[in-house]
């Protein structure tokens, strides 16, 4: 799909920039070990890693609430310390932890967001922002009397209140339910294709999988991988061929050692793992070494992995 | 500039003083009143008049400064300090505002809290004793001036403090003494020479004594040094908030 903003050439410089980025905490703990990350303008970029890696830590330097130790960033051309003005003028952000003033109304609170933000106030855009997110009826309420997945949604509700140009979602979805989850990704998708970069963090891997163009790895302070979803998928991707016997076996038959292959759910099925992007997948070599065994099967399924079996497999093998 | 984050912040605040309008306007004004009966009334009734000046009027500004220091202090540090509890101070180092327009917001709103706190224990002073404002100017000049001055070192309190005990130290173990001590209830002519040279390093007696003299225009120091000392510690107060920022002091790890 196209976007408008594809067609212009601002578009080839990435909106933000991080290049060399570390971060040592007061502790002396090392959270961010030089840090190299092109956003670029207009995509939905997912940056994964497992608890602790670095996640929040560089999303805090980048929308200057944690001081970066050594390196810069860039938004939009703008150096985030010295130009921060410019540069966080164009930032919404949504943190991780539920963090809301316990009196407040929603309304107060979301109106609050856009004038500290220095934009007139206009209540029809943040009518407009509730409704989306499903608050509207929760607009007098105060905070305090609101469900955790509610308090999550307010503070995205902050985040947009100000029209941001570039979005940070750190981990939007937890404690939100399914169907809440759905709606919160519409409008993910809808501030997509007007034209704002959005960079979320996530568990669920599947919600990177479906939302994201790019994905970013973190692990332990170190970026591991940023690869085009679909080329990751790919590239890393795993296929693997279920046959369902007509027999059990309760073994697998020495002949068949030499293929990639693996008995499953109690040896009535094989499954046959293989490589798509391999010039030779082998499924052929298989299928005759199976008959020449005089093996059998009434039906047969292929699988491919998920971007989570991809992220679970990179992450354990660095550590 | 912007003067919208600015306003926000300010009408933030103002808004969680009309939620707890008891605690920080009602209670104080009362508080104020217990005063007038117990050293007014009951004691004031036994003490001749003060330099030409019925002891319950004189006492009058000095309660006033009494509730402004106490009240600034503790609302301006309040302020900032509680964002930084709850977490939810994220926005505002994340938004574009500067130093300068955090400080203004929340300085802003605790010192119009107090001079409005001020004027309510004025107008309720009238109630009890006779009184008259000789420089009804000067007398608004240091009411503003103490109460931007104190909630600028209440700001700088809420930054300061890890805890809510810390939060409330400098206010109980210092402000409350040194105004005690500083002229609020008596001319610092009647103390014996030596103590008389040691309150002078009381920044108090300062703003007592200048506020008093925009009453009753009767001072223990002359209200020329008395407006210089109170715009020193002002001056004080801006450099050390000016610095907080700069470095980043405990707001950004
Ligand atoms: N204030 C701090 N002082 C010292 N260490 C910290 C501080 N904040 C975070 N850390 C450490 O820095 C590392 C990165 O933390 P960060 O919050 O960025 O992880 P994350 O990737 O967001 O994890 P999660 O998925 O759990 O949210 C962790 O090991 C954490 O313990
Ligand atoms: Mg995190």
């Amino acid at each position: 799909m196209q976007r408008v903003a594809d067609y212009m050439p601002q578009s080839m410089q990435p909106i933000i920039s991080i290049s060399n980025l570390s971060k040592t905490y007061a502790s002396g703990f090392r959270a961010l070990k030089g840090i190299n990350l092109d956003i670029r303008r207009g995509e939905i970029f997912a940056l994964l890693g497992p608890n602790g890696a670095g996640k929040t830590t560089l999303i805090g330097i980048v929308c200057g609430i944690l001081k970066a130790s050594q390196g810069s960033v860039t938004v939009d051309g703008h150096e985030i310390v010295k130009d921060y003005r410019a540069a966080r003028s164009l930032i919404g952000l949504v943190p991780q932890e539920l963090t809301t003033d316990a009196f407040e109304t929603v309304w107060a609170t979301v109106t609050f967001s856009r004038g500290l933000f220095g934009k007139p106030r206009n209540p029809a855009h943040i009518e407009k922002v509730l409704k989306e997110l499903s608050l509207w009826d929760k607009k007098d309420n105060r905070l305090m009397t609101l469900s955790g997945g509610m308090k999550r949604r307010v503070l995205i509700a902050k985040a947009l209140s100000h029209e941001p140009q570039i979005l940070f979602l750190d981990e939007p979805t937890a404690g939100v339910d399914v169907e809440l989850r759905k709606d919160m990704w519409q409008v993910v998708r809808d501030l997509r294709s007007s034209g704002v970069t959005i960079i979320l963090t996530t568990h669920y891997i599947e919600e990177a999988e479906d939302m994201a163009d790019r994905v970013g790895v973190i692990s332990k302070g170190e970026i591991i991988l940023v690869e085009n979803k679909a080329e990751l998928m790919r590239k890393l991707g795993k296929k693997q061929l279920i046959l369902h016997l007509q027999k059990k076996l309760d073994a697998l038959p020495a002949s068949l050692a030499a293929h990639n292959l693996s008995l499953a759910a109690g040896g009535s099925e094989l499954v046959f793992t293989y490589d798509t992007k391999a010039e030779r997948t082998g499924v052929t070599a298989m299928l005759s070494a199976l008959s020449s065994a005089d093996i059998g099967f009434r039906d047969l399924a292929t699988t491919q992995s998920s971007l989570e079996d991809i992220f679970v497999g990179l992450v354990s093998e660095r550590s | 500039m912007n003067l919208r984050a600015a306003g926000a912040i300010y009408t933030f605040e103002m808004a969680r003083t009309g939620r707890t309008i008891w605690q920080s306007i009602v209670s104080p004004a009362l508080s104020t009143s217990l005063y007038f009966v117990v050293f007014g009334a009951a004691i004031g009734s036994r003490i001749t008049e003060i330099e030409g000046v019925a002891y319950g009027a004189f006492i009058v500004p000095g309660l006033i400064m009494l509730t402004l220091l106490t009240q600034s202090t503790m609302n301006a540090s309040f302020g900032i300090y509680f964002p930084r509890f709850t977490g939810t101070i994220y926005e505002i180092l994340s938004a574009p505002v500067s130093a300068f327009e955090i400080a203004l917001g929340y300085v802003g709103a605790a010192a119009t809290k107090s001079i409005v706190l001020g004027l309510i224990i004025l107008a309720t002073s009238f109630l009890f004793v006779p009184l008259q404002i000789a420089h009804p100017f000067w007398m608004l000049v240091f009411l503003v001036l103490t109460s931007v001055t104190f909630s600028l070192l209440g700001f700088i309190i809420g930054i300061w403090a890890d805890g809510f005990e810390k939060l409330q130290i400098i206010p109980l173990l210092i402000i409350t003494p040194l105004t005690f001590l500083g002229g609020t209830f008596y001319s610092i002519n009647v103390l014996p020479p030596v103590w008389q040279t040691i309150t002078l390093f009381n920044p108090v007696v300062y703003l007592v004594s200048g506020f008093r003299w925009s009453f009753f225009e009767i001072s223990d120091v002359s209200p020329a040094i008395s407006i210089g000392m109170t715009l020193l510690f002002l001056s004080l107060c801006l450099a050390a908030v000016w610095w907080i920022f700069k470095t980043g002091y405990k707001l950004k790890n």
